[in-house]
C-alpha cells in the first residue's frame, strides 16, 4: 500500500462502492476502499429481503444481489481495498489514520475524501426504557445479522418495539423461522417505515401493529421475561389505565438511525443537528475543502437506489476535485427547510456546479394529506408541488432548472408545507 | 367480494389501490394505481396472491453460518410455510456461485430456489 491516494473512500456498503466506482470511471487512477468489515458491501449483506434495484437496475433484487453487482464492476476496474481495516482518525487536511491486524497503523495522505461510513441503530440507552436489564434485548439489525449471517435465533416470543422498515422486515424473517411475533409497537399515530412492509410483513402474517402505544416496563432477572405496553397520548406520555402485559424472551428495537460521523467531528466538519449528518453543498462537498460524503452519513436514506444515486454524485465531485476541475466558489445559495420541513439536503448551492438541474432531498415533520409543497427563492414563490400525501418515513424530492437559479440573484432556496387556508 | 382496498407493494411507492369486480375479461377493475404493475398486483391478489420468498440456508465450509437464497420467481402466498419447510433441509457448502440452483420445482410450483449471493471458501 502507498502512502498517498488521490481518493481514499471510507466504507464499503453502497454509497463507498458507488463513489469509488464513479471516480475511478472519472479517471481518477489511485483510489481506496478502506472497510472494517470481513467482506465488502457493507449492511446489504444482511439484508436479504428483496426490494433493491427497482429504480437503478429496473430489476427486483435481494441485498447481497444488489452489492455483488457493484463489487464485480469494483473489482473489474481494480480499484484497491482493504477489509478488516478501521479508520481510526481523519484530519481536515486528509491525513487518514487506519489500524488492522496486519499491517498495524497505517497513515495514508489523500488529495480527496469520500465519507461513506454509513449509520448506527439507535439502542435502549437512547429511549430509557424502565425496567431491568435483561439479556434478550436486541437492535433489529443485530437481530438481521445474527439470524440472516451468523445463523443464531435471537428468541421465541418477539415484541418489536418500532416499526422502521428493519423492525417490519425482522417481524417477517423471525416468523418464518418460527418464532412468535407477538406484537409491532409504534409511539407515532403512523408507521415509520415503508407501507409495503407494512402490508407484506404485518398483515400477511396477521402480526398486530398497535399504533400510538409504547413499552412502559422490562422485566427479567438473566433472560428477558415479559413487557409492558401502554397506549400513549397526544402528547406521547402513557395513559395509565391502557397497560397491558406480554410475556416475551426477546425484545427488538427499531427506534431510528443515527448518520456516524465521528470521524466527520474529527475532520471539523460541521454537522446538521436536524440530519444528523455533514452539511454539504451541491457536490456532496462538506464545509472542508476535499472531504467530500454521501450515502446514509449524510442523511438516512429510504432506499438503497437512491444512496447509490448520491454517491455517484459525490465521487464524480471528488474526481472533479482533484483534477481540478470543481469551482472552489464557497459563498452560494442557502436552502431552508420552512414550516413543515424538517431538513433538505444539500445545504447550500453553488450554481457555478450545477448541470441541468439541482435535486433537493427532503423530510416532513409530519404526516400531511392534500398540501402543497412550495419552493421559495428569497420571497419568490418558484413553484407549488400538489401532494395527496407527505409521511416523515418517506423522502421527497424536488428537481429545480439549473437556469431558473442563474439568471437571478437568489441567496436563498426555502422549501415549506403550505399552511391550512393558505 | 366486490371491492376490496388494498396497498401495492410492487415497488416502494405503495400506492393505495381499490379493486371492483365487473364484467371485463379480466373481471376487475383496478383504480389508484399508478403504473400497469398495480392493475396486475390488484387482479392477482383477488385471484392468486403471490410472494417471492427470501430466506436462508446452512451453510458449510465458509467464514459465515448461512447463504441467502430466494425463489427465483413469485410462489403462491398459501404455500409459503409448506416452501419453508423444504427449503429448510437444504444445506450448501461453499463455494457457492449467484443464482446458482439450489432446490429444483419447490413444492410443485414449478418454482426454483436460488442462491442470492456468491461466497467463497473458508481460508
Amino acid at each position: 500500500m502507498q502512502a498517498e491516494y488521490d481518493i481514499v473512500v471510507i466504507g464499503a456498503g453502497p454509497a463507498g462502492l458507488a463513489a469509488a466506482i464513479e471516480a475511478k470511471k472519472n479517471g481518477i487512477e489511485s483510489v481506496l476502499i478502506v472497510e472494517r468489515d470481513r467482506e465488502l458491501g457493507g449492511i446489504l449483506q444482511q439484508c436479504i429481503h428483496n426490494g433493491f434495484g427497482l429504480h437503478y437496475f429496473k430489476e427486483e433484487l435481494t441485498g447481497p444481489e444488489y452489492a455483488e453487482r457493484f463489487i464485480n464492476e469494483l473489482i473489474e476496474l481494480r480499484i484497491e481495498y482493504k477489509l478488516e481495516t478501521m479508520v481510526i482518525d481523519l484530519t481536515k487536511d486528509r491525513v487518514v489514520t487506519m489500524v488492522n491486524s496486519r499491517d498495524g497503523l497505517m497513515t495514508v495522505q489523500a488529495r480527496a475524501i469520500v465519507l461513506a461510513m454509513g449509520c448506527r441503530e439507535r439502542t435502549r440507552g437512547a429511549l430509557n426504557i424502565p425496567g431491568t436489564r435483561p439479556s434478550g434485548i436486541f437492535t433489529a439489525g443485530t437481530a438481521q445479522r445474527f439470524v440472516n449471517m451468523e445463523g443464531y435465533m435471537p428468541g421465541k416470543r418477539v415484541v418489536i418495539l418500532g416499526s422502521g422498515d428493519i423492525g417490519l422486515i425482522m417481524a417477517r424473517r423471525l416468523t418464518l423461522e418460527g418464532a412468535k411475533v407477538l406484537a409491532v409497537v409504534e409511539l407515532l399515530p403512523f408507521s415509520s417505515g415503508l407501507t409495503r412492509n407494512i402490508v407484506q410483513c404485518l398483515e400477511d402474517f396477521g402480526i398486530p401493529l398497535y399504533l400510538s402505544h409504547t413499552i412502559t416496563r422490562i422485566e427479567g432477572k438473566k433472560r428477558l421475561e415479559g413487557v409492558y405496553i401502554a397506549g400513549v397520548d397526544v402528547n406521547r406520555q402513557p395513559v395509565e389505565d391502557t397497560e397491558f402485559y406480554i410475556e416475551c424472551d426477546t425484545l427488538l428495537l427499531s427506534v431510528g438511525l443515527i448518520p456516524e460521523n465521528e470521524l466527520s467531528k474529527a475532520a471539523d466538519i460541521k454537522i446538521d443537528p436536524a440530519t444528523k449528518g455533514p452539511i454539504v453543498n451541491e457536490s456532496l462537498e462538506t464545509g472542508v475543502d476535499g472531504i467530500f460524503a454521501c450515502g446514509n452519513v449524510v442523511h438516512v436514506h429510504d432506499l438503497a437506489d437512491y444512496v447509490t444515486l448520491e454517491a455517484q454524485r459525490a465521487g464524480a465531485s471528488a474526481a472533479q476535485y482533484v483534477k481540478e476541475l470543481l469551482p472552489r466558489k464557497r459563498t452560494g445559495i442557502s436552502v431552508r427547510a420552512g414550516q413543515g420541513i424538517r431538513y433538505v439536503v444539500p445545504h447550500f448551492v453553488n450554481v457555478d456546479n450545477l448541470k441541468d438541474t439541482l435535486e433537493l432531498f427532503m423530510r416532513v415533520d409530519d404526516v400531511y394529506k392534500e398540501k402543497n409543497v412550495i419552493v421559495k427563492l428569497d420571497d419568490e414563490v418558484l413553484a407549488t408541488i400538489k401532494k395527496k400525501r407527505l409521511v416523515p418515513g418517506e423522502i421527497e424530492h424536488i428537481k429545480i432548472k439549473a437556469k431558473m437559479l442563474k439568471d437571478k440573484a437568489v441567496s436563498s432556496i426555502t422549501v415549506e408545507v403550505q399552511k391550512e387556508g393558505a | 367480494m366486490e371491492r376490496r382496498k388494498m396497498i401495492c407493494i410492487s415497488c416502494p411507492l405503495g400506492c393505495n389501490i381499490e379493486v371492483f369486480k365487473d364484467e371485463s375479461v379480466s373481471g376487475f377493475s383496478v383504480s389508484g394505481n399508478k403504473c400497469k404493475l398495480g392493475k396486475e398486483y390488484g387482479i392477482k391478489e383477488m385471484t392468486n396472491p403471490t410472494r417471492l420468498l427470501t430466506t436462508t440456508v446452512k451453510l458449510k465450509n465458509s467464514h459465515l453460518k448461512r447463504l441467502p437464497v430466494r425463489t427465483d420467481l413469485p410462489i403462491p402466498k398459501a404455500l409459503i410455510k409448506t416452501c419453508m419447510r423444504e427449503i429448510n433441509r437444504i444445506e450448501v457448502c461453499a463455494p457457492v456461485k449467484a443464482g446458482m440452483i439450489l432446490l429444483k420445482n419447490i413444492s410443485d410450483t414449478g418454482v426454483n430456489v436460488i442462491s442470492s449471493r456468491s461466497i467463497g471458501q473458508s481460508q
